[in-house]
């Protein structure tokens, strides 16, 4: 297994990149820790992809390196780069058997058989498809075929990488939440580096130690699921993390004051840098619906079972707050206030608040 | 405008798909149709859609039985998972398609399928073959042909589900303004709870080919008649295990007990299953009446918002919901405390009973 760093990494599918948005892969510098568990998240189109393919060696990039250990890899083919990759599809041959299946990335590099044999028994045992070693292929159902790529990925124990794209597309939405949970456990068994590319919130969070958001070919923040959640960096990830995302609001800053429609808003800390477009970030769930503050008007009540969505118009903007219940009527005049340590200025999209200290 | 379907059934080859159901569904709300892949909610909708026939029972339009109507003749509109679209026409002619087969006026056409586009934001697009457009634009490109087409019944099985979840989102909120006032009984297939909370309306459980209740949605979700229908309407799963009462407690049978809320105490004694929800089952204890639950850690998964927990004690596999993201320990013990109020209580045989 090894440590994977990408340095002043940027990439164009056109032959002579002239401006910023010409290049599909803006520079990326980042260290992914050997044994990691990393995720790739972002919409479709944000580069995601791209970099995959980097790193698996299929796309040479235009400019920068990469390595694996401090090796640079840059050039080498993808079969010289020992990695392995499990697709969005399942990729097995349907005429071999389950055992066969697993076994074929050991045999075709020429492993003893006693060693074959030893893998094979401990990555179906992992992966509870002990039963279906002698079944073929052909008859397994998609999940299950799904999970067999995946044990075909994990097998060799030999890999620098071992890479997921989008692994759980063609699986049940009701079978989805114990495959995200088996490869979080089995990355806890073998510990070999892996990254995993999803556009799905969910699967990334619960999967990665570390994600890696993109946007636009840009990484806009590199943390863990809990700082992805309460201090996004960038307004994208605000938007993108949780469920409702975050309010982004227009607001202004006068005398070092946040202003957000005429209201004065009290932020988590100073505000840094000036100048550009300035916006507030608060998820739903640090905003209430209160006595006093600014007002607003109930525009809807989504009742969600364990709380409620309540949508609210501040002059023509849109401010979600979750409540605990949806006792709220359209049309009612309300006030809302924001937690002042969850509320942040962002400039440009990025943040623009320090952490009162 | 209405469906209602009178002990209509599904036979494929001797096998029951779809038991006997009577339903009634009207428009100015969702109807949704809520169940697990496999449960029965595309068989109930090609029934209803005339796709499928009926083997027993029937079904009114309006009043007007349309059991024996081909699908053609039922003015109905079905929008599926999977983007449909016809490949070699643009946009335009997409959603024009089912106005031009009815012989209407080119001018009449032209003004539906403009007022359908701008709805679905897809003015701009009219012109382009659904191949370049995006996955959303082309589901929407779908919806736009069943809002021109001005039916008396849209069946949306699943229309959101190959899409992104930021995307689905914002359809999903659009989605109930789009059909305000248009006067058809829309049907929504899902079977994603928390879509069934959010479209809001009225919504059929759905289980094994049977309806398991019918009602209010936010009604049925606070008030399960059967265990069934609790656990359908749940996600992460309801939390369910054997008790014994004696007196007022509760007893699991690996020991944990507590006092039942009124309704419940008043039972007479003997064997029955509580359910509690994910998010009554909380990581942090939030009064002293609650139950401590202490289980190993199995499975944890986050969200975005929100964080679960499967744990583990004696028999039973329980899950925790709550607020924020937050990790725990996996193969560890762990606390949970339980708000044994919100319990439900169901007999042997799954009947709701306090």
């Amino acid at each position: 297994m090894a440590k994977v760093t990408l340095s002043n990494l940027r990439h164009s599918y056109l032959s002579n990149p002239s401006r910023p948005t010409d290049y599909a892969l803006k520079e990326i510098n980042l260290d992914w820790k050997d044994g990691g568990a990393y995720a790739l998240l972002g919409p479709s189109g944000c580069g995601k992809s791209t970099l995959l393919n980097i790193v698996s060696g299929l796309l040479t990039p235009s400019e920068g390196r990469i390595l694996f250990d401090g090796k640079d890899v840059t050039s080498l083919a993808p079969d010289q780069r020992n990695i392995a990759q499990v697709f969005q599809f399942p990729v097995i041959y349907d005429t071999m058997t389950v055992r066969e299946n697993l076994a074929f990335p050991l045999r075709n590099r020429g492993v003893a058989e006693s060693k074959v044999t030893k893998r094979v028994a401990e990555i179906a045992e992992m992966l509870e498809v002990g039963e279906m070693l002698d079944t073929r292929a052909a008859h397994l159902s998609p999940d299950n075929k799904q999970k067999i790529s995946m044990g075909r990925g994990l097998v060799r124990d030999d890999v620098n990488v071992v890479m997921f794209d989008e692994p759980l597309t063609v699986i049940d939405p009701h079978l989805k939440w114990k495959l995200r949970s088996k490869l979080k456990e089995l990355h806890q068994r073998v510990r070999a580096t892996m990254i995993y590319v999803t556009h799905d919130q969910t699967e990334a969070l619960t999967f990665a130690d570390q994600v890696v958001v993109m946007q636009e070919g840009e990484v806009v923040q590199i943390g863990t699921p809990v700082e992805l959640f309460e201090r996004p960096q960038h307004t994208f990830v605000g938007h993108f993390i949780g469920s409702p995302g975050m309010n982004i609001l227009p607001a202004s800053v006068e005398n070092n004051k946040v202003i957000f429609n005429g209201n004065t808003v009290a932020v988590e800390g100073n505000i840094i840098g000036n100048g550009g477009t300035t916006e507030l970030g608060v998820r739903p769930e640090f905003v209430s619906v209160s006595a006093t503050g600014i007002p607003a008007r109930v525009r809807k009540v989504s009742d969600i079972g364990r709380h409620a969505v309540i949508e609210t118009m501040v002059g023509d903007m849109r401010v979600r707050a979750v409540a605990e219940t949806a006792h709220f009527e359209q049309g009612t005049e309300v006030h809302l206030t924001f937690k002042k340590d969850q509320t942040r200025l962002y400039r440009d999209g990025w943040i623009a608040t320090e952490v009162a200290s | 405008m209405s469906i209602e379907l009178k002990s209509a059934s599904k036979t494929v080859r001797g096998i029951t798909h779809i038991q006997p159901t009577s339903l009634k569904m009207s428009t100015g709300h969702f109807n949704v149709l809520l169940g697990q892949t496999g449960s029965g909610k595309t068989s109930l909708i090609k029934l209803m859609a005339g796709l499928d026939p009926l083997a027993t029972g029937q079904i009114f339009l309006d009043g007007e039985d349309v059991s024996k109507l081909s699908t053609q003749k039922r003015n109905i509109s079905l929008v599926h998972q999977f983007f449909v679209n016809y490949p070699h026409m643009s946009v335009f002619d997409n959603i024009a398609s089912p106005l031009k087969v009815t012989g209407m006026a080119p001018s009449e056409i032209e003004g539906r399928v403009q007022e359908a586009a701008d709805i679905l934001q897809l003015g701009p697009m009219l012109k382009r073959r659904p191949h370049e457009l995006s996955g959303g634009q082309q589901q929407r490109c779908a919806l736009a042909r069943a809002i021109a087409k001005e039916s008396r019944a849209v069946f949306l099985d699943e229309p959101l589900a190959n899409l992104d979840y930021k995307l689905r989102e914002e359809l999903r909120e659009q989605l109930p303004e789009l059909f305000a006032g248009r006067g058809a009984v829309v049907v929504y297939a899902t079977s994603e709870p928390e879509e069934a909370l959010l479209l809001g309306g009225e919504t059929a459980l759905m289980d094994d080919g049977i309806v398991t209740q019918f009602g209010q949605t936010a009604e049925i979700y606070r008030k399960p008649t059967n265990l069934t229908a609790a656990r359908v309407f749940s996600n992460p799963p309801i939390n369910a295990a054997e008790i014994s009462k004696v007196g007022k407690v509760a007893k699991l049978h690996d020991g944990v007990s507590w006092d039942m809320h009124e309704d419940a105490a008043n039972l007479p004694d003997g064997e029955y299953v509580v359910a509690i929800r994910p998010h009554h089952v909380l990581p942090v204890k939030q009064s002293d009446a609650d139950v401590a639950l202490n289980g190993i850690v199995q499975v944890t998964e986050l969200s975005g918002s929100e964080s679960s927990a499967h744990f583990q004690m004696g028999a039973n596999g329980w899950v925790s919901l709550s607020a924020g993201v937050h990790s725990y320990k996996v193969g560890e013990n762990h606390q949970f405390f339980m708000d044994a109020k919100k319990a439900f209580y169901f007999a042997p045989d799954g009947r709701l009973v306090a």
